[in-house]
């Protein structure tokens, strides 16, 4: 039998009562308070260092800019997304089928990891111009590897005596890629979408602070140059939210695409 | 009870088996798995392959599946040399080899599906057979929801529903445990007696063998060579009891000699 998953990419044990949670919040609340103690007490310029209590705020106040512009990020970031998880299913088809094309394409997806973002965003964005699609092609071209190289590991863990049963079956190259290697791989497939989605918001405003006209980097460039550092510090925190709410959503996905999968683990983690 | 040697071609060729092995040979690049085995199956008839762990086995099944290549040898379906034309079997391997993201039904009308019949008219074939197997209640379920006789069973309706004309059964009960491995084996006993399907079935268990079986090929360790063919004269439909009947008993030790002292040869080689 092939459950043979990923290893998950958080907690390999969940708690089932529903309060896994709470050492993380204990922990951030800490954090928070001692911050909130020392920003206010040590007379630290709020310019330098402002308390979490005018992060927030100045954030709330300023709710209208931070919502557009954290739409504007957040669009860059799906459809760069999007662009990633297609390109990724593409050439992990096309590595898997054939050797030589393995050999011949490996090095250069391998290569394109090591491209400095600082020297390749200006770039794509002189090519591109302001709008999204430079944003949407740096989200991509960030986030396409792992989730190939996530896939091509999944295609591999297919139980050969499945393999070998389709075959007996009568059943070709393609039937048996998607009947067996493809679903083998999808547990993979969203290891490797985890992955990437830790810092693919980064890399969208990133793409942004090098030149844009709207999104979470543009806000965060202006706000520097007036020493809003509150404002700043608030647009750092959405893009947290943003990145563990896009994070969470891949296990919503999970659970509505390979439902059996959780099934799987519950009943043999027993 | 008989023990004769290896089967001479007059009088396979009188008899026109469904299938035939012979003079066999296989090696995997210099270990040598096979060495002339030569065997024949008639239809209607379910016959056993014994033979100790890693004696070549599963490379019988292998080289009827079209997977492996003989090095030597023949092997005849319906008189014919077995090749893309030919029919395929259907098989069962060693491991169940259920999909764990198909449910139980899904999985069983995978062979129908790769032959190309819908989904829908997979599920009308299968539908009568689910309460024969047992698998009414379960067929909703996911494989890794079901015991391993329940799976066995799934595994093994997966496999009759293909509707070909010889089934390869690869140690189906190996994985189970020794109680729910005699109920398997009366269970399977009793719906082989209903269907008469023509099973080729490998298994290392000899009383298994003995209760399921019309004829059994006793396997020397690798190479591989018939050591002996056994007839087992105990009639139909068989039950528990017959374990321990007198016929059984002496034909149960007749093979255990023989697997004895084919491991003694083997050892002196
Ligand atoms: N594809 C293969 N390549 C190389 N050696 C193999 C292969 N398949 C099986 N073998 C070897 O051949 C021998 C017989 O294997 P097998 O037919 O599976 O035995 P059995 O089913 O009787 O236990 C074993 O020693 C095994 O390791
Ligand atoms: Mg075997």
């Amino acid at each position: 039998m092939s459950t043979r998953g990923p290893v998950p990419l958080v907690g390999g044990r969940r708690t089932t009562s529903g309060w896994g949670w709470l050492p993380a919040l204990v922990i951030i609340g800490l954090g928070v308070a001692a911050w909130q103690v020392y920003a206010t007490r040590s007379g630290v310029s709020a310019q330098i260092l402002p308390s979490p209590a005018r992060v927030v705020h100045a954030g709330w106040l300023d709710r209208g800019a931070l919502w557009t512009n954290t739409l504007a990020t957040l669009q860059e970031t799906l459809f760069g997304f999007l662009l990633a998880a297609a390109v990724g299913f593409v050439l992990s088809m096309i590595i898997d089928a054939s050797t030589i094309l393995r050999n011949a394409l490996m090095p250069l997806l391998i290569g394109s990891q090591t491209l400095p973002l600082v020297a390749i965003a200006p770039l794509v964005i002189i090519w591109f111009g302001f709008g999204l699609t430079p944003k949407i092609l740096l989200v991509a071209l960030l986030s396409f590897f792992p989730i190939t190289v996530a896939l091509l590991e999944g295609y591999q863990a297919t139980d050969p005596d499945v393999e070998r049963l389709l075959i007996s079956m009568g059943a070709g190259r393609w039937r048996v890629f998607r009947s067996a290697r493809l679903p083998t791989s999808m547990p993979f497939f969203f290891a490797g979408l985890r992955i990437a989605i830790t810092y693919s918001v980064v890399v969208a405003i990133f793409a942004e602070y090098a030149g844009a006209t709207a999104g979470l980097g543009v806000y965060i460039e202006e706000e520097t140059h007036v020493f809003r550092t509150d404002l700043v510090f608030a647009a750092v925190l959405v893009t947290t939210l943003v990145t563990v709410g896009l994070f969470a959503a891949t296990y919503a996905l999970e659970r509505i695409m390979i439902p059996w999968y959780r099934i799987s683990r519950q009943t043999t983690r027993r | 009870m008989t023990s004769r040697p290896p089967i001479t071609p007059e009088r396979a060729d009188q008899e026109a088996p469904k299938l035939r092995l012979d003079g066999v040979h296989h090696a995997y690049r210099d270990l040598e798995v096979l060495d002339g085995v030569s065997l024949e199956l008639a239809t209607g008839e379910l016959v056993t392959i014994v033979g100790p762990s890693g004696c070549g086995k599963s490379t019988i099944f292998s080289i009827l599946t079209g997977a492996t290549a003989p090095t030597s040898g023949h092997v005849l379906i319906d008189n014919s040399p077995l090749g893309p034309a030919t029919e395929r079997f259907a098989v069962m391997p060693q491991s169940d080899a259920l999909l764990p993201w198909r449910r139980v039904l899904d999985n069983v009308t995978l062979g129908l599906e790769v032959q190309g019949v819908s989904r829908r008219e997979a599920r009308e074939r299968v539908q009568p057979l689910l309460a024969t197997f047992g698998l009414e209640q379960f067929a909703r379920a996911y494989p890794f929801q079901l015991s391993g006789g329940m799976r066995q069973r799934a595994a093994l309706l997966r496999t009759v529903v293909q509707d070909r004309s010889v089934l390869l059964l690869d140690e189906p009960f190996g994985a189970l445990d020794a109680l729910t491995r005699t109920d398997m084996q009366a269970w399977l006993e009793s719906v082989w007696d209903t269907f008469r399907w023509s099973v080729l079935l490998i298994t290392h268990d000899i009383r298994e063998a003995v209760f399921l079986s019309d004829r059994i090929y006793v396997l020397s360790p690798r190479p591989a060579r018939v050591v002996a063919e056994v007839a087992v004269q105990l009639p139909r439909p068989r039950r528990i009891e017959h374990l321990s009947s007198p016929e059984f008993v002496r034909t149960e030790a007749e093979l255990r000699q023989v697997l004895h002292d084919a491991r003694g040869d083997a050892a002196q080689r």
